[in-house]
């Protein structure tokens, strides 16, 4: 019996072993394999930072599996769009959780995307040679504000509608195209159905291929050039007699045993929030949008959803509209430069002057106090805060060759601790 | 014939390809620009609009739709009238220079009959509906307020003719869509029949 069984065994063994070698003699499966997992070596010094790439694609695959399954029950026009999303809420069958799982997703895809930009900041992940690493990352992340942006006005409640109106509007603001420009955006004099149904086909096709096509190429230029650490040196410099980095271990199984944890510490937070504060006290469902749209009304109050709002603060802290628009848009390209602001032969903060630290201390301070401004009414205070704090974020970028120059940076250990 | 490349044949023939190729592209992009704009339906359910103001009292405010747009028609009493000179100093566009308006509405009241003001309500920072707030001086927008149009999103303030005041964010006066009256007390929203 126990014969026939280890036979059997290594039968299933062998013809494993002999498909393996078919497919490998018509696609580079074992190749792929071997230089993305096996045998890519990242820095065995590795902390929590480190695990926010991964989260990053965990709750991209979650967005797009949920995504499709809202797309089933979902129709993207002005008379049907809210009440198809009260009937997958009330009526489809665990459609309440995949559209809190969707929900939710967005708000943590933006919570992981900003720590895992504010490790690149931290370490220097964007310094050379992972410029195109670091910009192509800069575009994933435009590419997510739109995706966001088209998303948000899908329910079609009323400030789906009308945050949809203020954003179209900025495009109003280009010198003399503005208005034909904005038209052509909504397809309509304002927005309507037809503008819904086009931003249904940006959000659901258009854009996520744009985004899965970029994340192919962030982690195909990430692994060109090899991780960085939180050393900031590049354990290629140190080989042992096969060529393997000596301070690096191979992604898989070692990250990716230790990534595990992260994803699962990662989803018992998500979870909680899922089932216990979908809406995050109107942080991540907005009140104003349990309302259908109204094309007469504008609710008392419109603020972005909580990640658009550092931007968004900038916008209104300006009195004039067209500069206004160029200041916001500055505050997204800004960081896109950073490899070429930042000119310190130091990668890692740990080894950086404190004015370096001080700077970086300041923007997140200010994109943190931003963004929480961004949420509240006008106010004369408010707007001289806004101002006020857009000093640091806009000083960490325009100041950096400056103050990245004039710092002495410490001695950088040739092997990682 | 020589076994040598031609270079500059070769040249030639990669710049003529580029060129062909990068027309058509151009050409072929057409529609698929074009099919974003406003479609032929979308262009007629954008027709003017017909108001009876005759009914309205003086001092009320009407709200149509119009392109999806609200447009608000305020009958301005002769208090309301007598306000506008006197804020000026206070606004950023007084003439209108730098407004969207037909001409016929370049004037201190910024209307066709200085009784009836016709405006979008559509804040022209971006895009919000501004709230028309006729009370003089109330407690939230300060004891100088002498009536006309708060937008609650940014904060920007217009007044009883829809012009803009200095310091907020809007840069301009409310736009005024075209309009003219087809009979005494009847307004038609949408068409002027070339006037601007």
């Amino acid at each position: 019996m126990a014969a026939a069984a280890s036979d059997m065994v290594d039968r299933l063994g062998r013809s494993a072993n002999s498909l393996k070698r078919w497919v490998d003699a018509r696609f580079p499966l074992s190749k792929l394999i071997r230089e993305h997992a096996t045998e890519y070596y990242a820095s065995k010094n590795f902390n929590f930072w480190y695990g926010f790439g991964v989260l990053a694609t965990v709750v991209q695959v979650l967005q797009i599996v949920t995504g499709i399954a809202l797309t089933m029950n979902y129709k993207p026009s002005a008379a049907e769009a809210f009440a198809s999303v009260e009937y997958i809420m009330r009526d489809v069958e665990w459609g309440w959780l995949i559209r809190y799982l969707h929900s939710t997703g967005a708000s943590a895809f933006f919570i992981v995307v900003y720590l895992h930009i504010f490790r690149g900041l931290m370490y220097g992940s964007y310094k050379k040679p992972r410029e195109l690493v670091w910009i192509c990352g800069m575009f994933i992340y435009v590419c997510l504000m739109a995706e966001a942006f088209f998303g948000y006005l899908l329910p079609w409640g009323n400030m789906s509608y009308w945050g949809a109106q203020v954003i179209v509007s900025l495009f109003g603001a280009v010198p003399v195209v503005g208005e034909a420009l904005a038209e052509w955006i909504r397809g309509d004099y304002y927005i309507s159905d037809i503008t819904l149904n086009r931003f249904f086909a940006f959000h659901v096709i258009a854009v996520p291929l744009m985004l899965v096509f970029l994340v192919v190429v962030h982690i195909m230029a990430l692994h060109e050039v090899g991780s960085g650490n939180p050393d900031g040196i590049e354990i290629k410099d140190y080989r042992d007699d096969s060529g393997k980095p000596i301070d690096g271990v191979a992604f898989h199984p070692y990250h990716t045993s230790k990534d595990l944890v992260i994803i699962t510490v990662f989803l018992i937070v998500f979870a909680f929030v899922v089932f216990f504060v979908p809406d995050m006290g109107g942080l991540f469902l907005e009140h104003a949008n349990f309302e259908p749209a109204n094309v007469l009304q504008t609710p008392e109050h419109i603020a972005p959803v909580w990640y658009f709002t550092p931007f968004y603060a900038i916008l209104r802290a300006v009195p004039y509209k067209l500069l206004g628009v160029i200041l916001m848009g500055l505050a997204v390209l800004l960081p896109f430069f950073l490899p070429w602001l930042d000119r310190s032969p130091v990668k890692s903060i740990r080894y950086r002057g404190w004015i370096f630290k001080l700077a970086l201390a300041g923007f997140a301070v200010s994109f943190l106090v931003l963004g929480y401004l961004g949420l509240q009414p006008v106010s004369d205070t408010y707007t001289l805060l806004c101002r006020l704090f857009a000093i640091p974020y806009f000083g960490f970028f325009l100041l950096m060759p400056l103050y990245t120059s004039w710092e002495k940076p410490g001695p950088v250990p040739d092997r990682v601790r | 014939m020589t076994d040598k490349t031609d270079l500059s044949r070769r040249h030639f023939l990669v710049a003529a390809t580029v060129t062909a190729g990068g027309a058509g592209m151009v050409a072929a992009a057409v529609p698929f620009v074009a099919s974003f704009r406003p479609s032929a339906r979308a262009q007629a359910l954008g027709a003017p609009v017909e108001v009876d103001v005759g009914k309205m009292e003086p001092g009320a405010l009407v709200k149509v739709e119009w392109r999806g747009r609200v447009i608000m028609i305020v009958r301005r009493t002769e208090f309301m009238l007598g306000k506008l000179a006197e804020l000026e100093e206070q606004l950023a566009d007084p003439a209108s220079s730098a407004s969207l308006q037909p001409g016929y509405a370049v004037n201190p009241h910024r209307s066709i009959r200085p009784e009836f003001l016709v405006v979008e309500g559509v804040c022209t920072h971006l895009g919000c509906a501004p709230m028309p707030r006729f009370d003089v001086a109330p407690a939230d927008l300060g004891a100088d307020w002498a009536g006309g149009f708060f937008c609650a999103c940014h904060g920007s303030k217009f007044d009883l003719a829809g012009r803009v005041y200095r310091g907020v964010p809007a840069p301009t006066n409310l736009s005024v869509p075209p309009h003219r009256y087809v009979a005494e007390n009847v307004l038609l929203i949408g068409s002027d029949m070339g006037a601007s």
